[in-house]
């Protein structure tokens, strides 16, 4: 384009402002006009952006959601914790779509902060019970083999705040204390087996490089089975908040495991009971003895829309149900959605079929006139579990858990579209 | 682990998944030396495996505790405001909202060793030595009652420390408990009489709102 071809589209663009501005004055007059009989100016009218320019391909070396979109974020819940240094935040779940949980709205959850830590200061050190123990750079880790997988991560505490009954209402702040991201990286089978582990090695602790120090025990199988140490997320570097450079991945199991900023795995005889797995992650029953070592995320799955935070707008007629499902021991086969409460239950479509230890997206089309709606979903996974109800739960637990409650959500909707976050008999 | 060894035999029959042959070592990385093992090897175990040499009093760990730990933590351990309370809560596990602390829920000593000394202070981690160590952990003791005003902890009086949640704690068990009774085939229709709403989460409106918070 020339100059006088510029000057002229930078004329036209002013005219075409003014133009705009009549228009949308049309539009607040005849509210709804896309509905009614007249014709809609957004068409019958030439439009800016159908005439002027956008933006260069300069603007936005990394391109961050339009402004439109600035409502999908992280939020977080300033009374749960002390500080925000060690806290939580939550992932916009009722915005999204698909399986893929996009880094920058991933919820986190740090202990002493998301620190900046740079690759070339990057050091992995294995030890413990192993022939040679060795230090890897981050160009080390490089030159491994390298594999892809797709997992979610959940943590713990996700419904965590519901144990005793409803209490947030949002499914970002009741379930989105999970992501689920497509992870590049290492098996950590084939670095321990770099180092050799001994026979007597029977536990891993692995830890992270960040002034919370925080460490996890797990047995020797899962460390040798699937466990990922991850460089990347979605295809780029993860976020520092993700742990950058280098995080852990544990499939399945509750996300405080998923080390960030990993900077050490130590082979040991038996489990180190670090504070992490012994006052915090640990499930007292009713009778006050206590769960420990309950890895495994069970199988789970909500309707993110409608929820209270995505209501229906449309009014009757076509809505679209949908949710997530997941299980930490494998495979989503089937997710069933309720009306009525859990009264009458129907199998909703799978967007693709389940995966193993990964977000599961489902769908369940239907005509909606304006009754009132009790919505629930129930997910199956391939071991045959059925995802409990919040009663059932108590019903073994007692009501003094705080972790790993997969139970049922209810969201009642309204006969004008609004939902809300309720328990039912 | 019967439990867990079928579990990874099931991975193991399932489709294989695209994942690299290990056949030899890369002979990538350098040996680690002692001396950076010994940086970084800090966490202490049950057992006692991990502490180091040293000793310290209630006494001294009061005044420790006071300076490091209390705006916190309080001068007592109770706690400040939404700040974890370490001392308390004694009998309370069987109760509605049990108070979990130090005191009254860790199994092992040795894990308020290593988390004092590796993750704390908040904000100034890594900066206690042993002996502060020792006289902390033995100042958290005494304001749980778990030991007198002159109680000295040492690394060889260490395991002689009695927890008293010690034995609370059972290995994960929802394969007996919870996974039969959750795998029975799911109802689809009348899969009961009636339905009732019994809790509402705006009764408590603790939801923030949408632009902050
Ligand atoms: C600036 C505030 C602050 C100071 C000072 C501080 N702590 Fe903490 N402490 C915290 C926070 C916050 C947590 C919880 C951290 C988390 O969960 O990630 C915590 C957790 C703990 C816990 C574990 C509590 C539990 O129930 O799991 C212990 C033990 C502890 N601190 C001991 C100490 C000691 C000993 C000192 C002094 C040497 C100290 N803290 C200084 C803020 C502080």
């Amino acid at each position: 384009m020339d100059e006088k071809e510029r000057d002229s589209a930078v004329s036209l663009n002013r005219r075409n402002f003014l133009r705009a501005g009549a228009a949308a004055g049309a539009l607040a007059a005849g509210a709804g006009a896309a509905r009614a009989q007249e014709a809609d100016p957004l068409i019958t009218e030439v439009q800016p952006w159908a005439q002027g320019w956008g933006d260069g391909v300069d603007a936005n070396p990394y391109g961050m959601p339009i402004e439109f979109e600035s409502d999908v974020v992280r939020r977080n819940v300033g009374w749960l914790t002390a500080d925000v240094i060690s806290s939580i935040n939550f992932t916009p779940i009722h915005a999204l779509d698909g399986t893929i949980t996009p880094q920058g709205c991933a919820f986190e959850r740090h202990h002493s902060g998301a620190i900046e830590l740079r690759k070339e200061d990057y050091r992995l050190m294995i030890h413990g019970l192993v022939d040679q123990p060795l230090v890897f750079t981050y160009e080390d880790l490089e030159r491994f083999p390298r594999v892809n997988r797709t997992y979610f991560l959940e943590c713990a505490a996700n419904s965590g705040m519901e144990w005793a009954g409803a209490q947030l209402n949002g499914v970002q702040f009741t379930q989105g204390m999970i992501h689920n991201m497509e992870y590049t990286g290492v098996t950590l089978r084939t670095l321990l087996e770099e180092a050799g582990v001994k026979p007597e090695g029977k536990w891993v602790y692995v830890e992270g490089a960040d002034a919370s120090s925080n460490g996890r025990s797990m047995p020797i199988e899962k460390a040798l089975d699937d466990v990922l140490v991850a460089f990347k997320a979605n295809g780029e570097a993860l976020r520092k908040e993700h742990g950058y450079p280098v995080r852990l991945c544990v499939p399945g199991w509750e996300g405080n495991m998923w080390i960030k900023w990993l900077r050490r795995v130590e082979v040991t005889e038996g489990p180190v009971e670090s504070r992490e797995e012994t006052s915090k992650y640990t499930d007292t029953l009713e009778n006050g003895i206590s769960r420990k070592w309950t890895w495994v995320m069970d199988c789970k799955s909500v309707i993110t829309s409608p929820s209270p935070q995505m209501p229906i707008k449309h009014g009757k007629g076509p809505l679209v149900i949908t949710g997530l499902a997941w299980s930490g021991r494998g495979a989503v086969t089937g997710v069933d959605v309720s009306l009525d409460g859990g009264k009458t239950w129907q199998p909703a479509r799978l967007a693709q079929p389940g995966q193993a230890m990964a977000l599961t997206r489902f769908y369940l089309d239907i005509d909606w006139q304006g009754e009132e709606m009790l919505l629930q979903s129930r997910a199956t996974d391939d071991t045959g579990y059925v995802q409990p109800t919040k009663n059932q739960l108590r019903a073994v637990r007692g009501e003094n858990s705080v972790y790993h409650n997969n139970g049922i959500q209810t969201w009642w909707v309204k006969a004008n579209g609004e939902a809300e976050n309720v328990e039912v008999s | 682990m019967s439990k867990f060894r079928n579990l990874v035999i099931a991975a193991a029959l399932a489709a294989p998944l695209a994942a690299p042959a290990h056949a030899e070592k890369l002979g990538l990385g350098r040996p680690a030396l002692p001396e950076e093992i010994d940086a970084w090897n800090l966490d202490v175990s049950p057992d006692g495996t991990g502490l180091p040499e040293g000793s310290g009093s209630v006494a001294d760990g009061e005044t420790l505790f006071s300076e490091n730990c209390a705006v916190c933590h309080g001068e007592f351990a109770e706690g400040v405001d939404n700040w974890p309370k370490l001392a308390g809560g004694m009998d309370t596990l069987d109760r509605k909202d049990p108070l979990k602390t130090v005191g009254s829920y860790w199994p092992y000593l040795s894990t308020v060793w290593d988390y004092a000394h590796r993750s704390m202070p908040f904000g100034n981690a890594q900066t206690l030595s042993a002996d502060d160590t020792y006289a902390i952990v033995a100042y958290i003791l005494y304001s749980n009652d778990l030991v007198d005003d002159d109680f000295v902890l040492t690394k060889e009086n260490f395991l002689d420390v009695e927890m008293p949640n010690k034995d609370g704690f059972i290995v994960d068990d929802r394969a007996e408990t919870e996974y039969p009774e959750f795998s029975k085939p799911a109802c689809m229709e009348n899969c009961k009489e009636s339905v009732e709403i019994t809790a509402h989460a705006t009764v408590l409106d603790v939801t923030p709102d949408n632009q902050d918070d």
